[in-house]
């Protein structure tokens, strides 16, 4: 029973996390009223450019299939960016509120507190991209009987492992950087938005883009995604990809707790820890 | 076993175009367990980053921090459990509730949050927070009453090593007299050692057992705070706190307003 103590508190540490996030989230359900509003009038933006398109064009383009594979982009990083940005943006975060000292002075181990934190990110991303599909759902004829929705489902599970990792590995940059640090990891955000094939299909990219689209783990997830839903592609033909990118993810989050920890040591030996940008 | 010993400890910060200045140089001090021991300097002579350092929250540049014999560095993990820290901003979730900012920081130390609700219950009446202030946004608490909230935050998990860093600073007179009661309370109760950073003089003289002077990174006087009052004390008049700081440091208090280290 001894051997257990240190991992019962350090579920407890990772549940403080997520109800310090959840009890967050509802202080300031303003705010997550006007960034929900904000995602669905974008994600409609968007996918209305596939109707649009058949409009100008004419009958060669199918305007509902350009519509549902728009739509599968948007609504898919609009979670991954949700969860890369709740990651990336934890230490700014606290910086902002003032008690990045507490939650470092604490006995609780730093994995602890990106997995915590990590889990939050998962849950509410996955209930915000429900609410916003369901209310697109009321703009739009979509048709999903051919879709393999336990495919899409995997995907997504596994695409958020990878979007974890990356959100630890942004979250040093405004740990080292207390002025420019948030801005930083806006810019690979928005780097991988351009290469992941979120709005078309990656080979019409540059060769050297198409280069940096490898390396994205957008880019599986909304390519696995959208074979899932609007070919019915099942996970028999997805195995291996997933279970690559299942590993990749893994790797990428001890690789990222890593990184996090070698920072935090700088921030420490340099004062950076508390300063505010 | 000390409390905490400080051996040779430096601290140095890169400064724009003034280059490496030293935070700290040279300190050295020892606390005994149950003592309520102060650190007395002005704005910027180095207080904060003592304190941080022995929280584990800055890394020294050289020299030895031991807390109850653990190493700040090599064995901070130990150290955090044995520490806790009240510093002189409200350092909360402003939009959060005491309550849920106490629940959050006792579920980081493992106490479950049915035992922790207890608990600060127990302490926010102890300490005579109002009921209704409770569940309020901490945004919506005077300055005293997150004062508070802070010093309950602290002892929800009862460390042995109590971190104050100026937690009266900003307190109308009477919060003021309060926390200070409360801290000798719990030392009384608890056993709590006491570590408190000042620029109070009457502060350091009314609840310290004993004080440090620290004047830019160094420690120039030491002892209790009767011994450095008898030590200028010339012409058999009683001498205070603030004729000790100008006698060792050649100062008025306050000339000294430089910027803090960190």
């Amino acid at each position: 029973m001894r051997g257990l103590r240190p991992l019962r508190r350090e579920l407890i540490a990772t549940w403080g996390f997520v109800a310090r996030n959840v009890h967050l989230t509802k202080r300031y359900w303003g705010w997550e009223l006007v960034w929900f509003v904000y995602s669905l009038t974008s994600s409609l933006a968007v996918a209305y450019i596939g109707l649009g398109t058949e409009r100008l064009s004419g009958p060669g383009v199918d305007g509902n299939y350009l519509t549902l594979y728009l739509l599968v982009g948007t609504l898919v990083w609009s979670y991954l960016s949700q969860i890369f940005y709740v990651i990336s943006e934890m230490v700014a975060w606290e910086r902002w509120e003032g008690t990045i000292e507490y939650t470092f002075m604490a006995p609780s181990s730093r994995l602890t507190h990106l997995v915590g934190t990590s889990l939050f990110a998962v849950v509410y991303g996955i209930a915000r991209t429900l609410l916003i599909l369901a209310a697109a759902a009321l703009f739009f004829d979509l048709d999903l009987a051919g879709a393999d929705l336990g495919a899409a489902t995997l995907w997504l599970f596994v695409g958020s492992i990878s979007f974890t990792g990356f959100g630890i590995l942004a979250a040093v940059m405004p740990l080292l950087f207390p002025e420019r640090g948030v801005q930083m990891t806006n810019v690979v955000a928005a780097l991988l938005l351009l290469v992941s094939g979120v709005y078309y299909p990656v080979e019409v990219l540059p060769g050297w883009l198409q280069f940096l689209a490898r390396a994205s783990p957008a880019t599986y997830v909304i390519r696995g995604l959208r074979e899932a839903i609007l070919e019915g592609r099942g996970l028999g033909d997805a195995a291996r990809p997933l279970v690559l990118l299942f590993l990749g993810g893994l790797a990428m989050i001890l690789f990222g707790t890593w990184v996090f920890s070698l920072a935090e040591r700088y921030a420490k030996r340099t004062g950076r820890l508390k300063r505010s940008g | 076993m000390d409390a905490l010993s400080i051996r040779d400890l430096e601290k140095r910060f890169v400064k724009g175009r003034r280059g490496e200045v030293y935070a700290l140089r040279g300190i050295g001090l020892r606390v005994a367990p149950g003592e309520i021991y102060g650190v007395l300097g002005p704005n910027g002579s180095g207080k904060s980053t003592l304190v941080r350092i022995v929280a584990t929250l800055l890394l020294p540049d050289a020299g030895e921090v031991r807390v109850f014999g653990h190493d700040v560095v090599r064995e901070a993990w130990k150290v955090r459990e044995l520490i806790h820290r009240v510093s002189a901003e409200a350092a909360f979730f402003k939009k959060l509730s005491p309550m849920e900012n106490l629940l959050y920081g006792a579920r980081l130390y493992g106490i479950p949050g049915r035992i922790a609700a207890r608990r600060a219950r127990e302490l926010f009446s102890r300490l005579g927070l109002p009921p209704d202030r409770i569940g309020k946004p901490m945004e919506q608490l005077s300055r005293g009453q997150q004062q508070k909230v802070a010093v309950a935050r602290a002892f929800l998990h009862p460390p042995r090593l109590l971190l104050l860093d100026e937690p009266t600073t900003g307190l109308d007179p009477r919060s003021k007299r309060e926390v200070q009661e409360l801290i000798l309370e719990l030392r009384e109760r608890e056993g709590t050692t006491v570590f408190l950073t000042t620029h109070d003089m009457e502060e350091a003289d009314r609840i310290c057992d004993r004080v440090a002077i620290l004047d830019e990174g160094r420690i120039v006087a030491q002892g209790t705070p009767a011994a450095l009052k008898a030590r200028v004390s010339c012409d058999g008049s009683e001498a205070t706190m603030e004729d000790v700081f100008f006698a060792v440091t050649g100062k008025e208090w306050g000339d000294d307003e430089g910027p803090e280290a960190t």
